[in-house]
């Protein structure tokens, strides 16, 4: 980062347990840490670790029982299109074609009527035009996912957060998204956070790399990616860095070894 | 080139053959009808002229002959437009002759010859004698029996289709109304008739009661079904873009539930279709139910059968009118379901 520019989020000592009838799950354990405007995080860990209830937590589709988590330094406490959300696989909704799906946060907020030409705007800014009135089972998982992320920016979120959108798409599918995003983090000078499980995605798109570790899920490391950009997946400093944080990686996941062999 | 030239020259020769095939099952009808005279057994029938719109019984039955065998000779020169439809006219070709054929059949054992159980089983000929003489009558009964399914089944769907969102929605009213709607539901509509007629000031809104009645529990029960089927994640986006509850309700759950409601509207029209006959068998003034029993005391069984070629049409109009609105809404669903 050039420049230090202000905190859109900011995390305070969140922690969350979940109970059942037989036992108390601390899923996260006081997690600190803060985002700055116009800044890619994305957020890495094996299952289990918390980082999708992290995520949840900041949508406001979940509450903290300890610490709080402040967005524009307001308290967040319920989900708002403030903090946009990419979920794992489209989640469309299937009866609206694509141009209404897009639309919908507008209605729904009551602002379609003035702000209904943006629709189209988006529908071009994700790479859409010519499948406007389609519905969602005749695209791909991959213009889904697009639908997905017009259908969130289209309500000016102050953040944009992001469930492994890429998780379930072939590589070249999820190389293009990724390029999608980061034009639309250019363009528009969102705030992103990425949950994923792939450190090559982590290291081509982030400026931070998040490593949480689970039982009880908590920040390992705080990595800075200081690659330039715009980076290239087949550069030598590119595999250079993602070989020094797998190591890192493998590092802070390290399980502890039994103390017998069978 | 030559080769499908040929084969598709195969195709017409064979919609050609299969347009005059379906054609003469029902040339042999009219045939038959015109030139075998009414006897019964040594004894002539004599033949009365009923004359309205000018025809007799015979030529009235004639005249149908002429026009099913005008619409399928059209349809069939229409058939040549597309090769699909070309296809399933040749496929339905035997059917039409068969039909055609017994339609004959039926005149000469039922008219001709009565060798049938009489009355019970008149040829069609003399059903057609129930439209000319009393046409209007059974008109008017037909209208009857629209005006009270429409406003039952309308009531139905309406009452239905509510009680379904708040039983899926709020969990109190699901604690309160579900053991009700189980319990009311599986009993057959038509086991109230002797409450709703004392209670409801008129035969007409007694049935209407019976109808929403019976078109309510399947509807109400699918509704319910689909709306708490929705996954929770389509609310969680929603509300995330800037939802509220009432808007999450109407443009999330209910259209997820919309093909589940359409299930329990095509359940509940047939349960609606039952009603509505027994109901107006047992204490209406009108309606195509009354008709069927109240000719039946007069041993017209003609009649009878009258009304239950007018319900035949009438009913499976009502059910293609809700296909097509059925399709309509659930468009979406193309080429996602088979």
């Amino acid at each position: 980062m050039s420049e230090k520019r202000n905190v859109v989020l900011k995390m305070e000592h969140v922690g969350r347990t979940y109970r059942d009838e037989e036992k108390e799950t601390e899923v996260l354990q006081s997690v600190d840490f803060s985002v700055r405007q116009g800044e890619f995080i994305s957020i890495i860990g094996a299952s289990g670790c918390g980082k999708t209830t992290l995520l949840r937590l900041i949508a406001g589709l979940d509450r903290p029982q300890k610490g709080r988590i402040l967005l524009d330094g307001e308290e967040i406490t319920k989900p708002s299109p403030k903090a946009g959300y990419i979920f794992q696989q489209g989640n469309l909704f299937q009866w609206l074609t694509v141009r209404q799906n897009i639309g919908f946060g507008l209605k729904a907020q009551h602002l379609y009527k003035e702000k209904k030409d943006k629709i189209d705007e988006y529908i071009r800014m994700v790479g859409l035009k010519g499948f406007e009135d389609v519905y969602p089972h005749q695209i791909s998982g991959g213009m889904a996912q697009r639908v997905s992320i017009a259908r969130s920016l289209i309500c000016n979120p102050e953040i944009l957060l992001l469930d492994e959108p890429m998780g379930a798409l072939d590589s070249f599918t999820r190389a293009d998204i990724q390029d999608k995003l980061l034009e639309l983090k250019r363009e528009n000078d969102i705030t992103m956070i990425l949950v994923t499980h792939d450190i090559d995605e982590a290291v081509y798109l982030s400026d931070r790399i998040v490593i949480m570790t689970p039982h009880p899920g908590k920040i390992s490391e705080i990595v800075e990616v200081d690659l330039p950009k715009p980076r290239h997946r087949g550069s030598e400093s590119f595999f250079e860095l993602r070989r020094k944080f797998l190591e890192r990686f493998e590092m802070a996941t390290a399980q502890p070894q039994p103390e017998y062999i069978i | 080139m030559s080769e499908t030239e040929k084969t598709f020259g195969k195709k017409e020769k064979k919609l050609i053959a299969s347009i005059l095939f379906t054609m003469a099952g029902f040339l042999v009808a009219i045939l038959e009808n015109l030139l075998v005279p009414q006897f019964a057994i040594g004894v002539a029938l004599e033949v009365y002229d009923l004359k309205i719109f000018g025809l007799n019984h015979n030529e009235a039955f004639r005249l149908i002959l002429i026009c099913l065998m005008a619409a399928y000779g059209l349809s069939g020169i229409f058939s040549f437009k597309s090769k699909k439809k070309a296809e399933e006219y040749i496929q339905k070709a035997r059917f039409r002759f068969a039909m055609g054929i017994a339609l004959g059949i039926w005149d000469y054992l039922g008219t001709k010859i009565k060798v049938l159980p009489q009355p019970f089983f008149p040829g069609p000929a003399e059903i057609l004698t129930a439209f000319l003489s009393e046409g209007n009558y059974i008109f008017q009964n037909t209208l009857y029996s629209l005006r009270l399914y429409a406003g039952g089944f309308v009531g139905g769907v309406l009452l239905g289709v509510s009680t379904g969102i708040l039983i899926g929605w709020f969990p109190k009213v699901k604690y309160w109304v579900e053991p009700v709607l189980k319990i009311t539901g599986v009993i057959p509509a038509v086991a109230w008739m002797p409450f709703a007629l004392t209670l409801f000031p008129t035969p007409y809104s007694a049935a209407v009661f019976l109808i929403v009645i019976c078109a309510w529990f399947p509807i109400a029960s699918l509704t319910k079904q689909g709306i708490e089927s929705t996954p929770k994640s389509l609310f969680e986006a929603s509300e995330i873009l800037g939802s509220s509850t009432v808007y999450q309700v109407f443009h999330v759950a209910v259209p997820y539930a919309m093909p589940q409601i359409f299930t329990g509207i095509s359940t509940a029209n047939g349960f609606a279709f039952t009603t509505l006959v027994m109901a107006e068998m047992m204490g209406q003034p009108g309606g195509l139910g009354y008709y069927i029993n109240a000719s039946k005391v007069w041993s017209a069984y003609y009649k009878v059968f009258a009304a239950i070629l007018v319900m035949a049409v009438l009913f499976s109009f009502i059910t293609w009118l809700l296909n097509i609105v059925q399709r309509r809404v659930l468009r979406w669903q193309r080429g996602l379901i088979k």
